[in-house]
């Protein structure tokens, strides 16, 4: 029967191609329609299923994979509600570009549209939310088109797909066979940067007097750190980072200024408030990062180098655009910078800023505070721990004090800011990553947006510390209501309401710990760190009232920048 | 400002949709949009007249671009261009002033489509003003209801598609795909 293709199910073709495609862990949970797919499954072997307890888990876990690995995570959920459920992950990885694929479950063909149970019109509901989305409409299309998904979601800027899988679909027969090679003539990203726009740019930097890098998540996705670190240690080149560039380049070298944007170092800021060439790798002008428009690196030069067009004169008009891969991009452009730029004044003037107002809290009134344990954890594993945050004020505070020193070791949720992010990222990323310390740290309102995940964490014996930043409140909303909103504290307090999170963590079988105390964290560190057959639980009770600073309030300049808290006596 | 920008899709499932979305979501004007089959039966083309600030417009133009089943996105603005819509307009008529209605109609090379016992039927055909002028007049008669189907444009002369491709550049920055 040499030369004959072999005839196979819609859901046989699928595990075929999720071979294919090296898909190592599929992050699920079954349902009607895709039952035939579970079916199939059942004697899969190439692959992991993780059985999730919430399909946002499973996409938010899908996420936290890709980005702690660089690969593309994978989602299985059935129609309808299963559909619906994974819609804000895919909202959160298309804001911040993370490659996941979505396969749903979907009425038969000859239902859809006639509100059948279960179904639910998840391509029109996705696709403003998705990089591409297919409704598989004949079981011949299928192999094309999981081999489309998987190309579109990790090339160009990352993106989420989503593919819709009609029972039908899935139950009918056809010839196997995968495709060599797809075409898709409307999806051409570019990669190499324009050679004449890359020599301007080399010009500029290297006639530079106040350089300053302004470097995100792209270099980090486009895999260019090396080549960052290189450039600019060799021509010792200021860097600032957003919250996803974090770990683009390691943040214990001289040339890291750490976090710009609205709760960034002080320095970060003045520096890109007084910079005269400003080139930004792989980042978009966002409206945290920037502030006020008009004022944002006022009477610097603006390089741009991003792979999307789109995101080039969308927030911020730019000087040079250089649309390609910034890991090439920054090749050529360390070629073509041979006379490093001299930068002695600028960096002088640098240290002064830092002086001036360095990050700082106060750590001797025995008062528990989230700086002191992310101190404490930098310590304990020497920031080389892979560090999943939530969403608010533990966020920003471990931008701000944990020293990322590797990319793809800060995952969090940065375009959308998705409460109940970290504890399903962290399980997704502690499937990609064995040998590094996974630390989930969530505050006590976004911990309980997921927490029914846990439990996936315990079955399958992920060694991840889960810490839980507890003071009582949502504080970052906090934060606002008591500098922009009167201190009316409007639905933020938790005291009362929120359970005993010990308890809790021990009723899902985690050995779990708690305390109010600073002299306690070294000692509950220890302990959890030398647990490694299964996933830990820490809360820490912090001081209920404390403030992200610096702060500069939404849409407004450095000027108003907020360093502490103002003395009431102070405000007259 | 006006901009008439054509754009060549996969004629596939939901593309329109894709597009349509697109704008609502990004708050993009849209005056008109017209769909239909191109020469080859496997692309559609769309014509989209839309408005704002350059800034926008280049907005419009690269995420266009960007959306997977565009593939082409060509701004005809101020390049030299056939542009055409076509309206059906129904206008009431009474007793004696049936030819001059037919008159107007006739000036503006119109033709008398469907006619009863009230009404009379006029289909016009040419660029966007010369239907506001012809509706402009008509008014008088009064206006029963009427259809305009949005406009449709293509480039004129040598370079049509199938030629070199064009791109929108702004200093080198290529988004062509």
């Amino acid at each position: 029967m040499k030369g004959h293709k072999p005839f196979l199910s819609g859901a046989e073709i699928f595990f075929e191609c999720l071979k294919h495609e090296k898909v190592e862990v599929v992050f699920g949970y079954p349902g009607g329609a895709v039952l035939k797919l579970y079916e199939k499954l059942y004697d899969v072997d190439f692959l992991k299923h993780i059985l999730v307890r919430h399909e946002q888990g499973a996409t938010h876990m899908a996420e936290g994979y890709a980005k702690a690995t660089g690969k593309t995570g994978v989602v299985l959920v059935t129609s309808g509600p299963g559909a619906t459920n994974t819609v804000t992950g895919i909202a959160d990885a298309y804001m911040d570009s993370v490659p996941i694929v979505v396969f749903t479950g979907q009425v038969p063909t000859h239902m859809i549209g006639n509100d059948a149970f279960q179904e639910a019109d998840i391509v029109g509901i996705t696709r403003p939310i998705t990089k591409h989305n297919f409704l598989v409409r004949d079981v011949h299309e299928l192999a094309t088109i999981i081999k489309k998904a998987f190309f579109i979601a990790n090339t160009g800027r990352p993106g989420p797909v989503l593919v819709d899988l009609p029972k039908d679909v899935i139950n009918s027969l056809c010839e196997f066979e995968y495709p060599d090679k797809i075409e898709l003539r409307g999806y051409k990203p570019t990669v190499l940067g324009h050679q004449n726009q890359i020599k301007k740019a080399a010009d500029i930097i290297k006639n530079a007097k106040r350089l300053l890098f302004y470097v995100g998540g792209g270099v980090i996705m486009s895999g260019g750190n090396r080549e960052l670190t290189l450039l600019a240690k060799e021509n010792n080149i200021p860097i600032t980072m957003t919250l996803q560039g974090l770990g683009a380049f390691p943040m214990t070298e001289p040339q890291s200024l750490g976090m710009l944007g609205m709760h960034g170092t002080y320095w970060a800021n003045q520096a890109v408030n007084n910079c005269d060439v400003l080139v930004s790798l792989g980042a978009r002008f966002d409206d945290r990062v920037t502030g006020k428009i008009e004022a944002f690196a006022p009477s610097a030069y603006k390089i741009h180098v991003d792979i999307d067009p789109t995101c080039i004169d969308k927030n911020v008009i730019v000087d040079l655009p250089i649309v390609g891969d910034v890991k090439h991009v920054l090749a050529e452009l360390a070629a073509e910078i041979n006379t490093p730029p001299d930068l002695n004044d600028w960096w002088e003037q640098i240290e002064k800023w830092k002086d001036e107002c360095p990050l700082t809290y106060e750590n001797n009134d025995g008062k528990l505070r989230t700086q002191h344990v992310l101190d404490r954890l930098n310590e304990f594993t020497k920031g080389e721990a892979v560090i999943v945050t939530d969403v608010g004020q533990h966020q920003m505070w471990t931008a701000q004090y944990y020293k990322f020193n590797h990319p793809r070791s800060h995952i969090t949720s940065g375009g959308l800011g998705t409460m109940g992010f970290s504890v399903p990222a962290a399980i997704g990323a502690a499937f990609g990553i064995k040998d590094r310390p996974i630390i989930s740290i969530s505050g006590d309102g976004g911990f309980q947006m997921n927490m029914q995940e846990l439990i996936t964490a315990v079955f399958n014996k992920l060694p991840i510390k889960f810490i839980i930043i507890n003071n009582s409140f949502l504080g970052m909303v906090r934060q606002w209501q008591e500098l922009f909103h009167a201190e009316k504290y409007s639905f933020t307090d938790l005291g009362d309401s929120n359970p005993d999170f010990r308890k809790l963590g021990e009723a899902f079988g985690l050995k779990s710990f708690s305390t109010t105390k600073p002299e306690e964290v070294d000692p509950i560190l220890e302990e959890a760190f030398s647990i490694n057959d299964g996933p830990v639980l820490i809360e820490f009770k912090v001081e209920k009232e404390d403030m992200v600073f610096p702060i500069i309030p939404s849409g407004a300049t450095l000027k108003e920048m907020m360093t502490k808290r103002l003395d009431p006596k102070e405000m007259t | 400002m006006k901009h008439t920008i054509s754009v060549l899709v996969e004629n596939q499932f939901g593309t329109f949709n894709r597009v349509v979305t697109m704008f609502s979501g990004k708050g993009f004007n849209v005056n008109s949009l017209s769909i239909g089959e191109t020469e080859i039966p496997e692309i559609s083309r769309m014509t989209i007249v839309t408005e704002g600030e350059e800034k926008i417009i280049e907005q419009v133009v690269k995420q266009l671009n960007r959306l997977i089943d565009t593939i082409k996105v060509v701004d005809l603005t101020g390049q030299p261009r056939v542009e055409r819509e076509l309206a059906l307009i129904t206008v009431y008529y009474q007793k004696g002033n049936r030819a001059d209605i037919i008159g107007v109609s006739e000036i503006f090379r119109g033709n008398v489509v469907d006619i009863n016992n009230k009404t009379i039927t006029l289909e016009i055909t040419g660029p966007p003003d010369k239907i506001d002028a012809a509706i402009n007049v008509l008014e008088a008669y009064g206006i029963k209801e009427m259809a305009r189907s949005g406009t449709v444009a293509l480039k004129r002369g040598e370079q049509s598609r199938g030629d070199k491709k064009e791109s929108v550049q702004k200093n080198n920055l290529q988004v062509e795909k």
